[in-house]
């Protein structure tokens, strides 16, 4: 059970600080990162209360617990945040060099790749320069992890990313949509990006029998489903976003592709033809950007498809409090277990769950949250999902084969009997109506 | 050089999204499209307090006049954090800094930099320069106020045998007061130097030290006497003022009291801190940074520039108290009080000076 202190709700701003900082020493950050008269905004929430309906596996939890849940995990944001400097800035700056120097070197082999040993050595450090490139690298400058360093070359207003889909364009539909809706039918996108039903609650359409088919032919090229996704060709279709929008999407869509595909597969093997290796340069680089995108497909369907990972309405979102978005976020998502290089290799969204509560704490710092996250589920009684890559892959990939057929009458899923609210469905028309 | 250009070209198609210098940053630490650079070459201890900073610029960097100051960043606990300083090298010569500790930024800079770091650099700018017609010059100082002059100073005398300049700089003692032997040196060297060092601590001012006055005490600006006595002929010079906020005051208020002859020369001072009304802030409000989509809640004494900063956006900013409009940020809406007079004002589209304005209710700012 949840230690718990019976206090009075916490209001969603912390407190004010005291008049006496307020005469501010300019640019001087106090050892808190705050000098006093500068408050971060939080998200505009219910300060206090309830939603229409609490997700099942925390409707065990009362109000002033879900508070006092909420308070806790804004002091270990606090934490973290007090104690970001000069180490945090090493590490994404070693990162950055590493992978650029992976890259170089997988660039340079396969230049010289006639042999088949230089083919395969110049794939593998190209495909894994380009996994830290849009993982640990690009996914995370680009949620502003390292906007705190105030330094041009590495923020997210200024980042552009070795991925098809343009940087603005991504951070509207990752940042704004899905970070904010979590895995809210309706609300939420990324619940089979539009073309798969991977929820129980998506209505069965015809053509999900096509699920494992489609979700198969999305994971090579899945850079590609992804800068199509964020064009929002639904949003359009509905009327919710204007065709100049959509026109001016496409053209800076269609300058990023250009450029991305002048470097893979014609600059690349243009310069590899040199030295006789072109076609080879040319295999080589569209191979490394398959096993890029299968990987990212991969560790993205980890964080929301594996069991355990629920999915919630409209109704549980309505008058959500600070507390509650937290708890959507933490039954929302699903880590994986593994290795440091396994943490580094999946961008840190291993830690999916530290990750949705906190998007943007440095990504180097969730393996010290997730010590803390799993100590307070354990207290509030909420599951914390995680489980090792094959397993959590094998669970999203069962998803993909399941919901490809219609649902059976009164059907609940054996494992997770929480994933399925039984009550407060909203009908969800735009999440599985395809392209 | 075309052939360069070229090449780079070609090779940005091989490096998109990213440019060529973001490899080249591998091994050369000052390549960039997006940030000058500069890498320490040169660090001397000056003072107890002080310190001179030489470093050599990458590409981009235009030389600077004497008296001039530049933008310097450096990062601080993983933090970007930019002041300005005068360069006190001669013109001519690898840009130095000298840096007296009194704060934040100057004490990380004064104390921690080694040779080899790297620093961020804007190209050197002010007006605070030598005059273009040579002509009898008063250099009037205190404390690191000096740094500037020194520069002019270090360009002009050796180099012009008709230089003419009289330095009356204050500091607290022989031990504290900047370029001290340097300076000496120079007079004796070069007749077109005259240097008068005024001491307001005990121990400096006294029978055996170089000070001008004997008894220690600060030099009085109120009236002429402490200025005749130095340098008679000082209203047929014309004069630079640098140092702190109230020595500059004084200064400015003699000249101008003082200043009914027609003969009479101007007076060009350089201030190092921004003259804030105390007791300006208001209410404050919630500041949104929409490019950046930063979001937040200030009080009404916080320039939106430290605000800026503070969560995280890339604020461009200058000499950070309202002289050199490199802050200037478009207004979406919203009002904003000027810290220097207490006026509250905002048009939508005005450009907004960020270092001395603060939020005055709501404000959204185009960054
Ligand atoms: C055009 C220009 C040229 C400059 N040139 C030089 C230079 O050559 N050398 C140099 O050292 N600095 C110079 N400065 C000042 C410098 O930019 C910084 O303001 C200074 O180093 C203090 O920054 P900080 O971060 O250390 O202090 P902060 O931590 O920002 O705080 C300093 C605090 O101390 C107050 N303060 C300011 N000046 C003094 C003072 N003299 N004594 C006591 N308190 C003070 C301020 O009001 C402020 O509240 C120059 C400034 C300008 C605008
Ligand atoms: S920074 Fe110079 S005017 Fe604002």
């Amino acid at each position: 059970m949840p230690t718990l202190v019976h206090k009075s709700a916490p209001s969603p701003t912390p407190v004010p600080s005291p008049a006496g900082t307020s005469a501010t020493q300019p640019g001087q950050p106090t050892p808190q990162n705050e000098p006093g008269g500068i408050r971060p905004r939080k998200p505009i929430l219910a300060a206090t209360g309830a939603p229409a309906l609490r997700p099942a596996a925390a409707r065990h939890l009362s109000d002033e617990q879900v508070a006092q849940l909420g308070v806790e995990l804004d002091t270990l944001r606090d934490a973290i945040i007090a104690t970001r400097g000069a180490k945090d800035a090493a590490y994404i700056r070693r990162v950055i060099r590493a992978q650029r120097t992976l890259e170089i070197a997988g660039r340079a082999t396969l230049m010289l790749s006639k042999k088949k040993t230089a083919l395969v050595a110049g794939t593998a450090m190209l495909s894994v320069a380009k996994i830290l490139e849009n993982m640990e690298i690009g996914h995370n400058v680009l949620h502003g992890q390292w906007d705190w360093m105030r330094d041009p070359d590495i923020h997210s207003t200024t980042w552009e990313w070795d991925f098809v889909t343009p940087a603005a364009a991504w951070k509207h539909t990752h940042n704004d949509l899905h970070h904010t809706w979590t895995n809210v039918l309706g609300k939420d996108k990324d619940v089979g990006y539009t073309t798969l039903r991977m929820a129980e609650d998506q209505p069965w359409k015809p053509h999900n029998i096509l699920n494992p088919v489609i979700n198969a032919v999305l994971a090579p090229f899945f850079e590609w489903g992804i800068a199509i996704y964020d064009l929002e060709l639904e949003a359009v279709k509905d009327g919710e976003k204007s065709k100049a929008d959509l026109k001016r999407d496409l053209k800076s869509v269609g300058r990023k592709v250009v450029r991305q595909a002048t470097k893979d597969y014609i600059a690349t093997p243009a310069a590899a033809s040199v030295f006789g290796s072109g076609k080879q340069a040319l295999i080589g680089t569209f191979t490394a950007n398959a096993i890029r995108n299968v990987w990212a497909h991969s560790v993205i369907f980890c964080g929301h498809f594996p069991d355990g990972a629920d999915v919630f309405t409209e109704a549980e979102i309505e008058g959500e409090t600070r507390g509650d978005w937290y708890i959507r976020q933490m039954l929302g998502s699903a880590n994986i277990s593994g290795s440091k290089t396994m943490h580094l290799m999946t961008g840190n969204l291993s830690h999916q769950i530290e990750h949705h509560c906190f998007p943007d704490l440095p990504s180097n710092r969730y393996a010290e949250v997730a010590v803390h996250m799993r100590d307070i589920c354990d207290r509030y009684g909420l599951p914390y999902t995680t489980g090792p890559i094959h397993r959590q892959v094998g669970q999203a990939w069962a998803k993909v084969f399941r919901l490809a057929l219609p649902p059976k009458k009164s059907r609940t899923s054996p494992t997770t009997p929480e994933s399925a609210p039984t009550t407060g469905r909203s009908p969800l028309p735009m999440v599985a109506s395809g392209l | 050089m075309p052939q360069i250009r070229a090449l780079r070209r070609v090779a940005s198609l091989l490096t998109t999204p990213l440019a060529p210098e973001d490899f080249i940053r591998l091994v050369n630490p000052l390549a960039s499209t997006r940030q000058l650079r500069g890498i320490v070459t040169k660090v001397t201890r000056e003072t107890a307090d002080s310190t001179t900073i030489a470093f050599r610029p990458g590409k981009g960097w235009n030389a600077h006049a004497a008296g001039q100051w530049a933008r310097i960043g450096v990062e601080i606990n993983g933090v970007r954090q930019w002041r300005s300083y005068s360069l006190s090298a001669a013109a001519g010569h690898d840009p130095a800094i000298t840096v007296t500790a009194i704060g934040f930024v100057s004490t990380a800079l004064a104390r921690d930099t080694k040779v080899g770091d790297v620093l961020f650099l804007d190209t050197p700018q002010g007006d605070f320069v030598l005059p273009v017609h040579p002509r009898p010059l008063l250099m009037l100082t205190a404390g690191s106020g000096l740094t500037p002059v020194m520069s002019m100073i270090r360009t002009l005398v050796p180099r012009r045998q008709d230089a003419d300049v009289v330095l009356i700089h204050s500091a607290r003692s022989p031990e504290e007061a900047l370029f001290h032997d340097e300076l000496l040196e120079l007079a004796d060297q070069f007749p077109g130097l005259t240097v008068r060092h005024w001491y307001t601590r005990a121990g400096g001012a006294k029978a055996g030290t170089d000070a001008f006055n004997r008894e220690p005490r600060r030099l009085n600006l109120t009236d002429t006497t402490d200025l005749e006595s130095m340098c008679p002929d000082w209203r047929d010079r014309a004069a630079y003022a640098c140092g702190p906020a109230e020595f500059l005051d004084a200064a400015s208020e003699l000249w101008e009291r003082d200043g009914d002859d027609a003969g009479h020369a101007n007076l060009t001072i350089e201030r190092f801190a921004a003259v804030l009304l105390p007791g300006t802030g208001g209410e404050g409000g919630i500041v949104t940074f929409e490019k950046s989509d930063k979001e937040v809640e200030v009080d009404g004494d916080v320039p939106l520039l430290d605000a800026g900063e503070d969560c995280g956006v890339v604020m461009p900013s200058g000499c950070r108290m309202g002289i050199c409009r490199s802050c200037l940020i478009p207004l979406v809406a919203g009002k904003v009080r000027d810290l220097r007079t207490g006026e509250v004002h905002g048009e939508e589209g005005e450009l907004i000076q960020t270092c001395v304005n603060a939020a005055a209710g709501p404000v959204h700012l185009d960054i």
